[in-house]
């Protein structure tokens, strides 16, 4: 049985070297853990931003993108894509999680909810 | 789709009823509003004929692309291959679709019911002797750096082919080749990169990379020499030529290849396509068995 681990993002992904690859075996079946992770970003067609929509792995930033064109824009999703090295990613610690963000759990008006929005402006 | 548009724009293209897609659909119709008459002076069983050469030879490529479902070194490219064979899955329905609207339907409607589509006629019940594909497209994959050279190859001819007929008179073909051309370059494109990351690779890599070069390169005799019906159409302003893709076809393969480090083989002389006269190799009938048993098993089966 294949072991997998969480590296990043969405991804398990298999570590164990004897990946199964049918006929048409790899040269190598340690090349995948050799790939770096990407993770991939999507502006949609009707989004404001671009948005994480998943991890892959990819030989190098050019693949990287071709990749996450045929994975995450297939349903035509998507007009721009963004893929970036996991390793390059500077990320909040879990242990953080308190004094990071509990600080803002009671600050009600800090949310403009007290304002009439106007019909006229959307994605509020 | 224009990167400039704001993002206001972009709300007021969503479609109805797509609020349960996160990010939308909007699919276009390539065929909408096409005038499907066929043009004044035109043999529509020669129009139909030209139609089903196209279209065979984008239905069993795809169905040699997506032999490597499940079996894809990398999963990323898994996806990418059957990408691609999708992409000419759906030029072969179009053209599939039009042959059958010229009448041009072979033995096929022996076997099908009434109810079976003109396409799914084409597609699944026509025996090997009928279909008019060239034999690049049915040659076995190989490894995964032939089935790259292999693609480079089709989809580079392809697209030479595809981004002149989108002049074709006959509106239909026209509307299929303005379809396929981002299409065909997206694969040149992918395969190109393939092609360039292998032969610059490793040793190992190149060494598989010119096996499949090598391999691919006899079949490429068959790409430019018109048909009778090819050089009637080509009168009217409906085909193209394939000789005169052949120039722009070689630099660019040339150009790949040397890119890569690899040998670009002789080219081999053109001469008349067997596959394009319904000759084919051993290759064909596994494959068609393949493609065609469900349907053949369960007639208009749904799922």
């Amino acid at each position: 049985m294949t072991e997998t681990t969480a590296e990043g993002g969405h991804g398990a992904v298999p570590t164990s070297p004897d990946v199964p690859s049918g006929a048409h075996p790899s040269p190598s079946g340690a090349a995948r853990r050799d790939w770096p992770l990407y993770e991939c970003f999507v502006r949609g067609k009707r989004g404001l931003n671009h948005v994480h929509v998943g991890s892959l792995h990819a030989p190098d930033d050019e693949m990287a993108v071709h990749a996450a064109r045929d994975l995450f824009t297939r349903r035509n999703e998507g007009v721009s894509i963004w893929v970036v090295r996991a390793s390059d990613i500077t990320a909040s610690s879990p242990d953080e999680k308190d004094p990071m963000f509990a600080p803002s759990g009671d600050k009600v008006y800090r949310h403009p909810t007290f304002y009439e929005i106007p019909d006229n402006v959307p994605h509020m | 789709m224009a990167h400039e548009e704001t993002v206001y724009d972009a709300l007021d293209h969503a479609h109805g009823g797509e609020g349960q897609w996160a990010f939308g659909t909007g699919f276009d119709d390539p065929l909408a509003g096409v005038d499907t008459t066929v043009p004044e002076g035109v043999d529509p069983a020669d129009l139909g004929a030209y139609c089903l050469m196209l279209g065979d030879d984008a239905l069993v490529l795809c169905q040699r692309l997506t032999e490597w479902a499940t079996r894809a070194p990398e999963l990323e490219e898994e996806v990418a291959l059957a990408n691609c064979g999708l992409d000419l899955l759906g030029q072969a329905r179009l053209l599939l679709a039009r042959a059958g609207s010229c009448g041009v339907l072979g033995r096929s409607r022996d076997h099908a019911t009434d109810s079976i589509p003109d396409e799914d006629a084409l597609a699944y019940f026509r025996d090997p002797d009928e279909f008019v594909h060239h034999h690049l497209a049915e040659a076995d994959g190989g490894d995964f750096a032939q089935t790259m050279v292999r693609l480079l190859v089709a989809s580079s001819a392809r697209l030479a082919l595809f981004a002149r007929l989108r002049d074709s008179r006959d509106p239909v073909v026209g509307a299929i080749a303005a379809k396929g051309v981002p299409e065909l370059t997206y694969h040149r494109d992918h395969a190109a990169r393939w092609v360039l990351r292998l032969g610059d690779g490793t040793a190992e890599s190149h060494r598989r990379a010119q096996a499949g070069v090598d391999a691919v390169w006899p079949l490429t005799a068959d790409l430019f020499t018109a048909t009778d019906v090819e050089q009637r159409l080509v009168e009217q302003g409906v085909a193209v030529d394939p000789a005169a893709t052949r120039d722009e076809v070689r630099d660019v393969l040339t150009m790949v290849l040397e890119r890569a480090t690899l040998t670009v083989p002789a080219w081999p002389a053109d001469r008349p396509s067997p596959g394009r006269a319904g000759q084919h190799t051993d290759e064909l009938a596994p494959l068609l068995a393949t493609l065609q048993g469900l349907a053949r098993e369960h007639p208009a089966a749904t799922w």
